[in-house]
C-alpha cells in the first residue's frame, strides 16, 4: 500500500478540465474525465458521440476542457477516432493518442458495431466507456448497461434482463490493453490512462460512472457509491494486457450488495429475493476464481 | 508557343490506358494524393475499393487506407480525418450511400470538402443491383455538391475537379456514375501525369484542424441564431460553388485539354424540342439526336452534370422562349415524379412559352435505347400541357 503523501503526489496537478461545465452536480462523467487527462495529457485529441457529455463539454464557443475535440455522430464514435488518427498520421503527427469517449448507450447499443470494427482493426486508439448505466442525456432509459432490478423511464419496473456482458465482448477481440475504473479510485484510473497512452493499438477502458439523476442518489454519494460498487464486488477493478489479466483490488472481505443497491432510488422496488440472488452472482463470480466477473 | 501546340505537347505527355468507370475513379483519387481513404464493399462500387486497397498493398497509394466495418463508419471515418486536415475520398452505392445519410448532413453541416464517387444502383425493396439515380437524388438535401458523368474519362477528370472545388468552397461533393454502364465498362481513358495533376491541385492546408497545439472544438451545440447563420453561410457558399465549377471546369481545360461546365448542350443553336438527360443517357441521346436531325428535325440534348448545387442561373440563360424541354428521369419521387423534371421547372418558374414534360425511364437498369429517347422526343409535340405536374412513365419494349 501506498502511503498517504506519495498517493497525492503520484497525480499530477495540472487541470486539462475546467469549472463552468455543463454536468449535474455530483456527475460520475465529469470526475472521470479529469482524471482521465490527468493520465493522457494534453497531447491528445477527443472524440465524443451523442451523450450527457455532448453538453458536458460546453456549447459553443466554449468548452470545458482545454483539448480538440470533434463531436461525432452517437453510433460512430470508434470509426470516428479511426479517421482522426489517420488524418493525423497522414499529417506526420504519430504522437498524438486520439480517444473516443462515449456513455453505455453509444457503446454497448447502438455504436457497438464500429465499437467492434475499431478493436477487430486493431486500430491505434482509446475507446473510454463512462458506464453511467442508461441513456442519461435523453432523461434516464434503459441501455444495454442497464443492470437488472434498475428502474428507467422505459423500465418503470425496473430492468428485467441482465446487464450486457460489454467487458467479454471487448476482451474476445483480443486486444492489447483492457482496463476497468471508477472515480472512487482516483490513482488508480490517472495510472491506467497514463498506461493506455503509452500501448499501441486498440485500448478499451470501462468506467463505472455514478449518475445522481439517473440513479435518484444524493449528488454528494457519487464517490462513495462508485467505492461500494467496487466493495461489494459489484464492480471489478482489474486490467488485461495482452490476454494477462491482473485483478487491481482483491475485496476479500465484500460488503453486502445490498448496501450498494439501497443507497439508490432507482432499486428502491427491488424485492428482497433479487437482492439476494444478486449476492449469490457476486459471490460465485469471486469464488474461486481472481479475475474477470463471469 | 501558341496555346494549341502547348495543349498538343502536353497531350503527348498524357498516358492512354483503358479503364472502366470504377477504376478512373481510383486512378482519380491516387493522382489527387488523397491522404485518406476509406471504404467498405458494395456492387457495383466495390471495384474502387479493391483497387485503393491493391494500391496500397502495393506501396502506389500513399495515404492511409481503412477497410471499415461499414459504411456508417467510412463517413464517419472521413469526417474525423478530414477534420484532422487530411485529404480524403471514398466510393459507395445505393444501400451504403443510404447507411451513410446521417454522416452525410454531419459532414456538409461541419463543411468537410470530402469527395465520394457514388456508382448508381436502384434501393430494395426488391433487390435490384442496376443502375438508377434514385440511391445519388435521396441524398439531395443533405448539403453535398453532385455531379453526373456521361464517360470514365468525364468520371477521372470529375473526381479531380471535385477536390479542388470542394476545398475552395469547403462543401463534399459527391461524383455520380451510372452503375454497370459506366462502372464496368471499359473505355480508353486520358491519365494525366501526376505533375500536371500537381500543377491543378495543390495540396489540402485547411485554416483549422483537430491539432494538440490549437486545441478547438468542432461540432458543438449550437444556440439558434448561430445555428441559422451557419446555415446561411453555407448556402451562400453554395452559391459560390456554381462559379467554381465553371471557373475550376475551364481551368481544367487550360491545363488537361478538356474542360467542363454546369451544362453540357449538344446540337441545340437552333433547336426547339430537347431532350434534357443526366449520366451515361448522355451519349445514347446524343445518337438520337444524331438520328432525329437526320430526319431533319430540330432535336437537342442538353445534359445536365451540375446537379447541386443546381445550375438555375446557366439553365435560365439557357432556355428560350417557345422551347420544349422533355426530360429524362432515371429516378422518381412517389407522390410527385422525377426529380430532375421537377427541379427543373422550379428553376424556370415562371418562364412563359417554355414547357417541361417530364418522362420516368429506366428505373432499375431498364433499357434506354436511342429508339426511346427518339420516341420521348417526338411524343413531346403532341403533349399537352399538364396542369398537374405528373410524370409520362415510358419504358423500352424491346
Ligand atoms: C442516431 C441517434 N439516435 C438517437 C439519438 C438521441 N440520443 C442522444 S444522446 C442519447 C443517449 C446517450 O446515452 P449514453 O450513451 O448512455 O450516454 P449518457 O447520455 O448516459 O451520457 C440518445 C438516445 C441520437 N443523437 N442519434
Ligand atoms: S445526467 Fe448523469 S451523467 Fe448526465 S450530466 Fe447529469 S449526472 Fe452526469
Amino acid at each position: 500500500m501506498t502511503t498517504l503523501k506519495k498517493t497525492k503526489t503520484s497525480i499530477p496537478v495540472a487541470e486539462l478540465m475546467s469549472s463552468g461545465h455543463l454536468a449535474c452536480q455530483g456527475c460520475g462523467a465529469t470526475m472521470a474525465m479529469r482524471y482521465a487527462l490527468k493520465g493522457l495529457g494534453d497531447r491528445t485529441v477527443m472524440v465524443v458521440p451523442a451523450c450527457c457529455w455532448t453538453v458536458i463539454s460546453g456549447a459553443n464557443p466554449r468548452s470545458s476542457i482545454n483539448l480538440p475535440l470533434l463531436h461525432s455522430p452517437f453510433a460512430a464514435a470508434a470509426a470516428t477516432a479511426t479517421g482522426v488518427k489517420a488524418g493525423l498520421v497522414s499529417r506526420g503527427d504519430r504522437e498524438t493518442t486520439v480517444v473516443a469517449w462515449a456513455g453505455d448507450g453509444g457503446t454497448f447499443d447502438i455504436g457497438i458495431q464500429a465499437l467492434s470494427g475499431a478493436a477487430d482493426r486493431d486500430e491505434d486508439i482509446l475507446y473510454v466507456c463512462y458506464d453511467n448505466e442508461a441513456y442519461m442525456n435523453t432523461g434516464v432509459q434503459r441501455s444495454g448497461g442497464t443492470p437488472s432490478g434498475a428502474w428507467t423511464m422505459s423500465t418503470p419496473a425496473g430492468s428485467a434482463r441482465p446487464k450486457k456482458d460489454l467487458d467479454a465482448i471487448m476482451l474476445a477481440h483480443h486486444i492489447p490493453y483492457f482496463a476497468t475504473a471508477t472515480p472512487a479510485y482516483a490513482e488508480d484510473m490517472v495510472r491506467k490512462f497514463a498506461k493506455a497512452r503509452t500501448v499501441k493499438g486498440f485500448r478499451f477502458i470501462h468506467i463505472l460512472s455514478p449518475c445522481p439523476p439517473g440513479w435518484k442518489t444524493d449528488p454528494m454519494d457519487s464517490t462513495k457509491l462508485s467505492r461500494l460498487a467496487v466493495q461489494t464486488g459489484l464492480f471489478r477493478l482489474y486490467e488485461v494486457e495482452e490476454g494477462v489479466t491482473r485483478l487491481n483490488m482483491n475485496v476479500t472481505n465484500r460488503k453486502p450488495v445490498e448496501e450498494y443497491l439501497k443507497a439508490q432510488g432507482r432499486f428502491k422496488s427491488m424485492p428482497a429475493g433479487e437482492i439476494a440472488a444478486i449476492q449469490r452472482r457476486v459471490d460465485a463470480a469471486w469464488e474461486p476464481e481472481k479475475g474477470r466477473p463471469s | 508557343m501558341p496555346r494549341a501546340l502547348r495543349a498538343l505537347r502536353r497531350r503527348e505527355r498524357v498516358m492512354k490506358k483503358v479503364l472502366s468507370g470504377n477504376h478512373a475513379a481510383a486512378v482519380a483519387a491516387q493522382l489527387a494524393r488523397t491522404q485518406v481513404s476509406v471504404g467498405y464493399p458494395i456492387t457495383p462500387a466495390t471495384q474502387v475499393f479493391e483497387a485503393l486497397a491493391e494500391m496500397k498493398a502495393k506501396g502506389e497509394l500513399p495515404g492511409e487506407f481503412i477497410a471499415a466495418e461499414s459504411e456508417h463508419s467510412v463517413m464517419a471515418a472521413l469526417l474525423g480525418a478530414s477534420t484532422a486536415g487530411a485529404r480524403t475520398f471514398t466510393a459507395t452505392s445505393s444501400h451504403g450511400l443510404a447507411y451513410m445519410h446521417e454522416v452525410l448532413h454531419w459532414v456538409a453541416g461541419a463543411r468537410l470538402p470530402i469527395v465520394m464517387v457514388d456508382v448508381n444502383r436502384a434501393l430494395a425493396a426488391p433487390w435490384n443491383l442496376w443502375t438508377d439515380q434514385t440511391d445519388s437524388l435521396s441524398q439531395r438535401d443533405t448539403g453535398w455538391m453532385q455531379t453526373y458523368c456521361s464517360t470514365n474519362q468525364e468520371v477521372l477528370d470529375t473526381v479531380l475537379m471535385s477536390f479542388k472545388i470542394a476545398e475552395r468552397v469547403m462543401l463534399p461533393s459527391m461524383v455520380v456514375l451510372d452503375g454497370f454502364t459506366l462502372s464496368h465498362s471499359y473505355e480508353p481513358v486520358d491519365v494525366p501525369s501526376q505533375a500536371e495533376v500537381d500543377a491543378f491541385l495543390p495540396p489540402f492546408r485547411p485554416e483549422l484542424k483537430l491539432d494538440p497545439d490549437q486545441p478547438i472544438t468542432f461540432g458543438s451545440l449550437t444556440q439558434p441564431k448561430d445555428y441559422l447563420r451557419l446555415r446561411r453561410r453555407m448556402a451562400a457558399d453554395m452559391a459560390e460553388a456554381e462559379n467554381a465549377v465553371e471557373e475550376v471546369g475551364r481551368e481544367f481545360g487550360e491545363i488537361f485539354g478538356r474542360s467542363y461546365g454546369q451544362l453540357d448542350p449538344y446540337r441545340c443553336e437552333d433547336a426547339e424540342t430537347i431532350l434534357v438527360t443526366s449520366g451515361a443517357v448522355g451519349s445514347t441521346a446524343r445518337a438520337a439526336v444524331d438520328a432525329l436531325r437526320e430526319k431533319g428535325l430540330k432535336a437537342g440534348n442538353l445534359r445536365l452534370r451540375a446537379f447541386r448545387p443546381f445550375p438555375a442561373k446557366s439553365l435560365r440563360a439557357f432556355v428560350k422562349p417557345g422551347m420544349k424541354l422533355a426530360v429524362v428521369d432515371r429516378n422518381y419521387s412517389p407522390g410527385m415524379g422525377g426529380i430532375f423534371a421537377q427541379e427543373i421547372k422550379a428553376a424556370l418558374y415562371p418562364r412563359p412559352g417554355v414547357s417541361v414534360h417530364g418522362y420516368v425511364t429506366g428505373l432499375g437498369g431498364g433499357d434506354i435505347t436511342v429508339e426511346l429517347l427518339q420516341e420521348v422526343w417526338e411524343r413531346v409535340d403532341d403533349a399537352p400541357v399538364a396542369e398537374v405536374p405528373a410524370a409520362t412513365w415510358v419504358e423500352d419494349a424491346r
